[in-house]
């Protein structure tokens, strides 16, 4: 099985940053909001480096969605930057009419999602937001696994003309994937080949579901590992043509059960072939306060859990 | 356009929400007539717009209606103003149209750049359109509209805040001030206090426009608010407007905020309003 090694440990939200200041260099249309949170969304560079295109809003999510629909209008590229919980559930009005249904070109690029936020708890821990997004017509949905891919990510939807909902996190998480990776919207990326069972994974969940790929290898179980980092519009060949193969899955992400990944692919296979599948994530529930790992054992969106998943979704073949 | 002409779209223009909304049984005509010579008068005298529509908008004036509801009157505007054909007023709230019920970009209408029905939307939406013109170097004028009981929703004191805090200076938001909501009179729903008051403490320039549907005194009003912009602070004109203005038994109620007239309603609501222009 192909191994993956830990460059080193970064949050999500630092590749989400600097591909903001790449692009701040890089393409003139591009636009930064921000409610507040300058430091936690990693934008101090691009607002240092351009302060003319810098735009801070203040505590006013939804007048900052109205206005970054606005810019549209002319031609800039609006990103918007707050954590998730504000930047989707607070707002889905203001996303839903003035951004989707109005087809603009804003980035709504989301921090601290899920329940690795850790202490503040659940009131931030925003565990509900993939659904919300993924639920409105012409939204991307992508959430990338480490710094390296967020930083890709982030490039790339600035290419990519519609709306588009950008999730990453907190917490300092291994780096593994490659520097200068190009980001493909809506391909998967095969992590590592198998036959036995499917494992897809989104966001901090895809490192997790590298760890119980090495540890099942060692029992004798060959697992595939799918990085699903777009959510909609989602891969369906990839795993299908994977299923296929291992003839179960397991979905991983950190998120509700209801409204997110796990649901969109069982969608495709009771359609196109029916499959088992386990699904690693949380079990309709807030989250509350803890440290990151702490949470993510106790509400089981770990490497252990997709290993347990694994294990059982192949009994049920 | 003189203002013979503009009087004479005034009137057409009625014609057109009325069948419009009569046709379809359905839609909000007490909004829209209150707001004619507003509209004519933006579209046919003060606003500098391209007929030929970009979304981009790029030096020209921009319009943005908050309060979608009143959609019968900008579709009237846009298609006697030529954005598109007069004949597809016809299809206005009917399946498969582009003259939804609400205002969309979504069958890409020309002359309307944002989606609006749920309220309080269209101030931010504005002030973004405002802050590109200033990166872009661009001159021209953001005007908006908003209902006053739209007022109520708290997004727009976030944009009043904004705009003030941040000069936005190239934006005129307009209040369709006729103090009267669905459910009833705005001092009865929710008092708005007193609006000059409240934008002013938040930055704004003020300015009433007291006779709003009088063509010569929005003319000269927002000629007066014009010259204000570019002074370091948005503008805020209260047009004081009469719900259902032109036809008699439309105006002093808010009972025909979002209520179609019955066939006889209608024919009495044409015979106050004789064709100028000729119907669609």
């Amino acid at each position: 099985m192909k191994k993956y090694i830990d460059q080193g440990k970064k949050d999500t939200r630092s590749g989400f940053g600097a591909g903001l200041t790449e692009l701040g260099k890089t393409n003139e249309k591009v636009v930064a909001l921000c409610a507040d949170l300058i430091g936690s969304l990693k934008m101090d560079e691009f607002k240092k480096n351009h302060p003319e295109r810098f735009f801070q809003i203040g505590i006013a999510e939804a007048n900052m969605m109205g206005i970054a629909a606005g810019m549209t209008i002319g031609g800039k590229i609006p990103f918007t930057g707050t954590f998730a919980n504000f930047s989707t559930g607070r707002v889905y009005d203001q996303i839903r009419q003035s951004i989707a249904y109005s087809d603009k070109n804003v980035k709504i690029c989301a921090s601290h999602a899920g329940l690795t936020l850790g202490e503040d708890g659940a009131t931030h821990q925003i565990l509900e937001d993939i659904g919300l997004m993924k639920m409105l017509p012409g939204m991307v949905v992508i959430n990338p696994c480490d710094y390296n891919q967020t930083k890709a990510a982030t490039l790339a939807i600035a290419d990519y003309h519609g709306p588009v909902y950008l999730r990453f996190g907190r917490p300092k998480v291994a780096n593994f994937t490659p520097e200068n990776q190009e980001f493909k919207i809506g391909e998967a990326v095969h992590l590592t080949e198998g036959t036995d069972v499917t494992i897809v994974a989104t966001g901090h969940l895809v490192w997790e579901a590298l760890q119980a790929a090495e540890q099942l290898e060692t029992e004798g179980i060959s697992a595939e590992v799918i990085n699903i980092h777009t959510i909609k519009p989602l891969d369906k060949n990839a795993i299908i043509n994977s299923v296929k193969k291992t003839g179960c899955i397991v979905t991983a992400e950190e998120h509700n059960h209801l409204g997110g990944l796990g649901e969109s692919i069982s969608r495709i296979l009771s359609q196109e072939l029916p499959t088992p599948q386990e699904f690693v994530a949380t079990n309709d529930t807030f989250g509350e306060s803890g440290t990151p790992d702490q949470l993510m054992e106790k509400y089981g969106l770990n490497a252990v859990s997709i290993q347990k998943a694994a294990k059982k979704v192949i009994t049920r073949k | 356009m003189s203002t013979k002409q503009l009087q004479d779209q005034v009137i057409q223009v009625r014609r057109d929400i009325l069948r419009m909304v009569h046709k379809v049984n359905s839609g909000h005509p007490g909004g829209s007539l209150g707001c004619t010579e507003f509209l004519v008068s933006l579209y046919g005298k003060i606003m500098n717009h391209d007929t030929n529509f970009k979304m981009d908008g790029i030096n020209e004036d921009l319009f943005f209606l908050s309060n979608g509801h009143i959609s019968p009157v900008i579709y009237s505007v846009l298609a006697r103003n030529g954005y598109f054909p007069v004949e597809e007023l016809n299809t206005f709230r009917l399946i498969n149209s582009r003259l939804q019920g609400h205002p969309t970009t979504h069958e890409g209408l020309e002359g309307i750049r944002i989606a609006s029905g749920s309220l309080g939307q269209g101030m931010s939406v504005a002030i973004g359109a405002a802050l590109t013109k200033k990166l872009n170097n661009d001159d021209s004028i953001v005007y908006s509209l908003h209902g006053d009981g739209e007022l109520q929703e708290g997004q727009i004191w976030e944009a009043a805040m904004y705009a003030a805090g941040n000069k936005v200076d190239n934006y005129i938001a307009t209040v369709d001030y006729n103090k009267k909501q669905i459910d009833g009179a705005t001092d009865d729903v929710l008092p708005l206090g007193d609006l000059k008051q409240k934008f002013e403490a938040f930055g704004w320039e003020v300015l009433d426009i007291f006779k709003g549907n009088d063509i010569d005194a929005i003319i000269a009003g927002m000629a007066e608010a014009k010259a204000k912009t570019g002074n370091g602070k948005p503008v805020c004109v209260l047009l004081h407007t009469e719900m259902g203005n032109g036809v008699d038994f439309m105006m002093g109620t808010h009972a025909w905020h979002g209520k179609a007239p019955s066939d006889e309603q209608l024919e009495s609501a044409l015979n106050q309003n004789p064709s100028t222009l000729g119907d669609y």
